[in-house]
């Protein structure tokens, strides 16, 4: 394996040796958890324990619900309400995997906002990028279709308004639409097909994780100064690094122990919190809810899917050129997959020579608004679609493809960088300067 | 930077979180305050015996049950009958039995019927269906320690009839202050003194309205108890542990960041 010079796996005891010629699996393990990492990251560095748990957690208590569940239309509420009273720890296991999802969307969203600001996706690391972008659609993918089991109100519309999506393509959009449902509308083929795929798709996403991990000890991991890791030799390196045991893996452990304090007052004390109440009144295709309100991790694209309504100039515009075969919703479609297909692209929006946004007086400003329009975006989304909420929508999505399409390309050429340390040594020793013989002396 | 942002990311969840008010004009949801809210709060088991008998008495008539079973009537955490008050209730009730084609009276084992014969809705999962508030300013925080508001929303509905009536086609319907629109087609269920407690406990609209309402509550939410002891018992030792594992961190990088110049 390519990647930053350090000592390897080295087998000692024949049975070591023995294995090491057959299966060199001990030497995976070693090599993999003593990486070299950078000495200077900082706390936004520990969501990808964090989220690598979060995966762990889901897929096991995910793996005893679908023991317990029925994913049929008659019976699907009533198997929930049967795990969540006669199941043995069933509620927990409920809870957990509800609550679990919030988790790693809200994880997901700090581990991908840190790329964005300290320039992670950029050269060499754009295929790391690129598959936890793949990753990240795979959960939005994953968390759609595991809402719409438990085959409550919210459950039925979400899938009946999502689907209603791929039917806002031209031409070819309802045969798709009713392919993917396996049916006119929302019904028992789309509930089990659903399961099926909530099933395959986490162990996909499993697959991508570890070409994630993989991608990234090629490269090594980026750090707050965007400096690379020296490689000029294993004792060279050293001086930039510590192996990633036992340093970072206590580091992360005691911020995932921290974070899950919350999470566990939260299924203890609130665990409906961040659900909705009507997702507790059974599937009804006849009664719709008064606002069908997407979870809170999607309500950032959702505001970006509703704010281009017909009366927008682009919108006009795009559907007058197109002789109207891009109309008001396709375009919010379009919006909406395009927000999300700019941050995959980011590594080549940004055209910047420096990486991390640490040393970018400008970038921090606009960077600090793309967080900002984030928020205001998962809050407009939970609004209803009218008024002033329509047009902070508005104004939110469209700073979203301002950052990415306009701001990222040029602030490269205007901006007047600050230098970046030489070395991630000397960042280091800036921050934990090195006590002096002499000032020892001193202070005894 | 990151910590402002982290803040200001919790609370937009937070405020995306809670689905704010039914809409639907200016209702008006009493704060009721109930033994079983905040972290620490329990059923109280008296109480929630009383609220059977109201349930049995008064909204049985028209509401179903159908998702909890009557054994767990029996159930720590909850009413807590004993065997025989268990057998003596379920005598109440009559459930349908496919084997036999036929009606006959339920068992321990059965759930509390389905019913429909007036289409009223079912009230299992009524506590958790509903929200009665949200703040402060929509986030719905407060449900940390004064519940998620669904309980103060059936008990209000229950005390908050004006004494109107309107006749709209076939159906009359009854003017209430805490239900979304301002006019409901239940009746009054409850006036004071309806249901007579053993004990002689208070039974005025308000308390009557109040012991249902926790009852419901037990339905929707039969392992609240054991839940809120697990998360309690859970956070103390990720306390621990994160104490724990925040010193072993600080002594594993001591050497690290507080070295010798060379």
């Amino acid at each position: 394996m390519a990647g930053i010079p350090h000592d390897r796996y080295q087998p000692r005891h024949w049975l070591e040796k023995w294995l090491h010629r057959r299966l060199p699996v001990v030497s995976l393990v070693y090599d993999t958890l003593m990486i070299p990492t950078p000495k200077n990251l900082n706390w936004m560095w520990i969501w990808g324990v964090v989220l690598t748990f979060c995966l762990v957690m889901q897929i096991v208590t995910g793996i005893a619900l679908a023991m317990h569940y029925t994913s049929h239309v008659d019976m699907a509420f009533a198997s929930v309400e049967h795990i969540m009273r006669n199941v043995n720890s069933g509620w927990a296991l409920r809870y957990l995997h509800t609550n679990g999802a919030s988790l790693f969307f809200f994880a997901a969203y700090c581990h991908m906002f840190r790329s964005l600001y300290y320039g992670s996706y950029k050269a060499p690391r754009e295929i790391t990028w690129i598959i936890g972008m793949l990753i990240y659609v795979l959960m939005m993918g994953t968390a759609f279709m595991g809402y719409v089991l438990p085959w409550g109100q919210m459950s039925f519309w979400a899938a009946t308004v999502i689907s209603g999506l791929f039917g806002a393509i031209p031409g070819i959009g309802e045969p798709i639409q009713t392919w993917l449902l396996g049916g006119p509308a929302v019904d028992n083929a789309t509930l089990n097909r659903f399961f099926s795929l909530h099933y395959l798709l986490p162990f996909i996403l499993a697959g991508l994780v570890v070409v994630h991990i993989w991608a990234f000890h090629t490269t090594g991991n980026s750090n707050p100064t965007g400096v690379e890791v020296r490689r000029d030799s294993k004792e060279v390196a050293a001086r930039d690094t510590v192996p990633f045991w036992p340093y970072y893996v206590v580091k992360d452990l005691f911020a995932l122990v921290a974070i899950l304090i919350v999470f566990f007052a939260i299924i203890g004390f609130m665990p409906n919190y961040l659900g909705h109440p009507d997702n507790y009144i059974e599937a009804n295709p006849l009664v719709t809810p008064e606002h069908i309100v997407p979870e809170w991790y999607f309500l950032p694209f959702y505001a970006i899917l509703r704010a281009f309504t017909s009366d927008v100039w682009i919108v006009q515009l795009t559907s007058f050129l197109t002789g109207g075969i891009i109309d008001a919703k396709f375009f919010g479609v379009m919006a909406m997959f395009g927000s999300i297909i700019v941050l995959v692209l980011a590594p080549w929006l940004d055209t910047s020579s420096i990486r991390s946004g640490r040393y970018r007086p400008m970038l921090k400003w606009w960077f600090g608004l793309l967080v900002l329009d984030f928020i205001v975006l998962t809050w407009a989304g939970a609004r209803p679609a009218e008024g002033i909420y329509a047009i902070i929508s508005l104004a939110g999505a469209a700073y979203w493809f301002i950052y990415f399409l306009i701001i990222l390309p040029i602030l490269g050429v205007l901006e007047e960088p600050e230098s970046p340390p030489p070395t991630i040594e000397e960042d280091f020793n800036a921050h934990y300067p090195p006590t002096s013989r002499a000032e020892e002396r001193g202070t005894a | 930077m990151f910590r402002i942002v982290a803040t200001a990311f919790s609370l937009a969840i937070a405020g995306a979180g809670s689905p704010g008010l039914s809409a639907g004009g200016a209702t008006h949801v009493e704060d009721f305050s109930f033994s079983f809210e905040g972290p620490f709060g329990k059923f109280d088991q008296a109480q929630l015996q009383r609220g059977l008998i109201v349930y049995q008495e008064v909204c049985a008539a028209c509401h179903g049950l159908r998702y909890v079973p009557l054994r767990t009537l029996a159930d720590e955490g909850g009413p807590g009958l004993i065997e025989g008050e268990l057998k003596a209730f379920v005598q109440n009730y009559e459930v349908f039995d496919p084997e036999l084609d036929d009606y006959r009276t339920a068992k321990p084992t059965d759930h509390f019927p389905v019913n429909d014969s007036v289409g009223a809705p079912d009230l299992s999962l009524m506590a958790k269906a509903r929200v009665g508030f949200s703040g402060p300013m929509g986030t719905g925080l407060t449900q940390f320690f004064r519940g998620g508001g669904g309980p103060e929303y059936m008990a209000s509905i229950l005390t908050s009839y004006t004494g109107e009536e309107m006749a709209e086609a076939d159906t009359t319907l009854y003017a209430n202050e805490a239900f979304s629109g301002g006019w409901i087609s239940m009746a009054p269920p409850l006036e004071d003194g309806i249901v007579e407690f053993a004990d002689g406990s208070p039974n005025s609209v308000h308390e009557l309205a109040s012991d249902v309402t926790a009852f419901l509550t037990w339905a929707a939410e039969p392992k609240m108890m054991a839940r809120k002891r697990a998360g309690l018992t859970a956070v103390v030792l990720l306390l621990l542990l994160s104490v724990l594992l925040y010193l072993t961190n600080k002594k594993l990088w001591a050497p690290i960041k507080n070295r010798k110049a060379g």
